[in-house]
């Protein structure tokens, strides 16, 4: 019931402060990396949020690409550069739609919500498609973004992407946290053990998946902005298509859902693989990249999230 | 860590072997280059492959000296042997991107040769701006990668795929003045849409009253064809127009053919030349196909052309398709561009700015024949092409009645947009 940090979220953000601190110095494919992994690790934040309460979605790369495209769209057709600007139009549209969606999805649970969401993503995917003014699958590119007026450019521009996305990670996971300690939040793992007793508590086991499912949605146009201006291009292949879903899904499972740090942790962990897997094999990287992944499923059923709530002796959920 | 000391080992084996060849001149550091194509995936087997089969064949050729006449003789670049780094193109946007970082700042490549995505050459541009490092897209297609933008550090040495619709037309026009009505089968992507729509513009650019049937999009790597045949059978138009390719392109033939829709239209295969060497007489004979430029079936009866025939053929049981010529093509620009910059500074090994400056309105003789970097303010290659028919020979497929156009007739002149000189009338 306290107040008080828990320790492990503590460290996290003390990495965060340093890693804001030390930005310039680390080198550049590396903030480009970190940069990519927090963006990633605030969508799969979502995705655990809705795991907790039992719920899959196979479609969280539709909040992932209404938030890179609301910031796209704002950046290179109307000239609205400002980066907070551009996180904010993302989370807005993303949030937004979350919202309308969920009173839909609210009443759909297993693997009915799972394909749902799946469909969702899926008909934004062929919207897009068909949209040639967006390049259809080619997409767009950003212009150089800037921020409260600074124009940034080449490596400060990268420095200011990664610091945003840490101190939005950081406010992300404050909240996220404390959130799961109000009651609506801690319904969550009871809504997933079993619903009828929730009901017969009295509270609307509806209107708290709803909640939920509008918080990842916005979290997904927060990851998604941040990877649009992380990457500079955006286009659905990258961001909409099923399989950008799945690998979310992945993440969230390396990542685990008992803690609200361990998404960042598992983002950074994959993207690191994907890369020493391109570098080592380029011709078999899936295949490595997979069994890295097997590997890690196998010894950590739990997630990075167990180990982390084990150390920091965190109640269960 | 096994692995790490594995790939060290290697590593070390590799240097060692190196080494013991007979060392050229003292200064002759290797030039590291990233090759980036598709390893695996859709697009690995019809082009990330045989691109990457030719950049191996070129490199040990340039590498060993002597290989190819003048004025490719030189050793490797200049003398300086070439080393190349293979990355996957596969996985989409982000993480080609990421690569892209990689290979420049972890690998410490002196230059990238690749991409075969549009997609992925628009997302990389600007990053290859921002890392001020050279970088040579061989194959991707579409036009905007200059027009919409301009860059130092970015060239383009394959032709953009306006031409190859636009020259498509020309020829479907000529040899069959009287066409009416035009329906086309492309892939639900930007490829397909961008094909479909450049040949249908050029058709009513050409001929205005020509009449364009509502067209069919599946999915790409869709393989099943039948419902689309069925509608293409119905519509019973003149010309079928399709940028299909790889394995889609085979499928749709396979199911096509024996359904006799290439009796009932004139079926025309805007990128099938890779496809008609795989499949030969499965592929109707009387078939017009492109092949994105002068190559394979239309390229010139030149030395360097009979020497990438049969030193690929030997090494990989394989014809050199498009992209295998297009990445020969690649490497001769750059290594001519090397050169001719190392002549302007008195023989000395050229810094990246001067190669730059030597590759803007640069032109070469490859295996396809003369390339001239005229658009995008010369970073952008354009080349003419050919057309022609599929015919049976000896249980061949061969191109008959091949119809050639001069890079001027089937590009935009520099400053403008394709689809603006298309609609314009080619002006």
């Amino acid at each position: 019931m306290s107040k008080r940090l828990d320790p492990a979220l503590a460290v996290f953000l003390a990495l965060l402060a340093a890693l804001i601190a030390f930005a310039a110095w680390l080198p550049a494919w590396a903030q480009s990396l970190l940069s990519i992994a927090l963006a990633t690790g605030m969508v799969v934040l979502g995705l655990t949020l809705l795991m907790r309460t039992g719920l899959v979605s196979f479609g969280q790369s539709l909040y992932l690409c209404l938030g890179a495209y609301a910031a796209g769209i704002l950046n290179s057709k109307y000239g609205v550069t400002d980066m907070i600007i551009a996180v904010g139009a993302g989370a807005l549209v993303a949030g937004v739609v979350a919202f309308l969606l969920g009173f839909l999805m609210a009443t759909y649970r297993h693997i009915f919500f799972a394909t749902l969401s799946l469909a969702f993503s899926m008909i934004l995917y062929g919207l897009l498609v068909k949209s040639a003014d967006l390049g259809s699958t080619d997409g767009f590119n950003l212009t150089a973004p800037t921020i409260m007026g600074i124009k940034l450019e080449g490596a400060l521009s990268q420095r200011y992407k990664l610091i945003l996305g840490a101190v939005l990670a950081a406010i992300a996971t404050i909240g996220l946290w404390r959130y799961l300690r109000t009651p609506l939040g801690r319904l969550a793992p009871a809504i997933r053990d079993n619903e009828l007793r929730v009901e017969y508590m009295g509270a609307s086991v509806r209107h708290a998946v709803h909640v939920k499912y509008t918080i990842a949605g916005l979290l997904g146009g927060i990851g998604g902005a941040l990877a649009a201006l992380a990457v500079g291009h955006i286009d659905p292949d990258s961001m909409a298509y099923w399989t950008v879903s799945g690998e979310l899904v992945f993440i969230a499972v390396l990542s685990g859902s008992a803690s609200v740090i361990a998404p960042f942790l598992a983002a950074a962990v994959f993207e690191t693989l994907r890369m020493l897997a391109h570098d080592y094999s380029p011709n078999t990287w899936q295949l490595s990249l997979g069994a890295a992944m097997l590997l890690l499923i196998l010894f950590l059923p739990g997630g990075l999230a167990s180990v982390l709530v084990r150390r920091s002796r965190e109640p269960a959920p | 860590m096994k692995l790490r000391q594995l790939y060290r080992a290697c590593c070390a084996l590799a240097i060692a072997l190196l080494s013991a060849a007979p060392a050229g001149a003292q200064d002759a550091a290797p030039i590291k280059i990233g090759i980036v194509v598709f390893l695996s995936g859709q697009a690995a087997a019809p082009f990330g492959v045989p691109a990457k089969n030719a950049a191996e064949l070129m490199a040990d050729s340039l590498n060993k000296g002597g290989v190819l006449g003048k004025p490719y003789d030189k050793k490797g670049f200049g003398g300086r042997p070439i080393e190349l780094v293979f990355v996957d193109e596969a996985g989409g946007t982000t993480k080609q991107v990421q690569e892209y970082r990689n290979l420049v700042q972890r690998q410490e490549v002196d230059m990238i040769i690749g991409y075969i995505g549009s997609g992925d050459c628009l997302a990389v541009g600007p990053v290859a701006e921002e890392l001020k490092r050279l970088t040579v897209f061989f194959d991707c297609g579409t036009p905007r990668i200059f027009e919409d933008a301009s860059y130092k550090y970015v060239f383009r040495t394959g032709p953009h795929g306006v031409m190859d619709n636009v020259a498509l037309a020309l020829y479907t026009l000529k040899r069959n003045p009287n066409v009416k009505t035009i329906i086309g089968i492309n892939q639900n992507y930007a490829w397909g849409q961008d094909s479909w729509n450049d040949f249908i513009e050029s058709m009513k650019a050409l001929k205005p009253d020509v009449k364009i049937l509502d067209p069919q999009w599946p999915k790409l790597g869709a393989g099943q064809y039948n419902a689309e045949i069925s509608a293409l059978l119905a519509a019973d138009a003149d010309v079928v127009h399709t940028s299909l390719w790889g394995g889609d392109l085979e499928s749709f033939i396979l199911q096509a053919a024996p359904r006799d829709l290439f009796k009932k239209s004139l079926v025309v295969l805007s990128a099938g030349e890779h496809v008609v060497d795989r499949l030969e007489t499965q592929v109707p004979q009387g078939t017009p196909f492109g092949a994105r430029g002068p190559h394979n079936y239309y390229a010139p009866d030149s030395e360097l052309n009979r020497w990438l025939r049969k030193s690929y053929q030997e090494r990989y049981k394989l014809t050199p398709i498009q992209a295998s010529y297009k990445m020969a093509q690649a490497f001769l620009g750059v290594k001519s561009a090397y050169e001719k910059a190392m002549d302007k500074n008195g023989g000395k090994h050229p810094d990246q700015d001067q190669i730059i400056a030597a590759f803007e309105h640069h032109a070469w003789e490859g295996p396809s024949g003369k390339v001239e970097m005229k658009l995008g303010k010369g970073h952008q290659a354009v080349q003419g092409t050919a057309i022609g028919t599929v015919k049976h020979e000896g249980g061949k497929a061969v191109a008959a009645d091949i119809e050639r156009y001069a890079a001027e007739k089937v590009n935009p002149p520099e400053g403008v947009k394709s689809l603006d000189w298309i609609k314009a009338g080619f002006k």
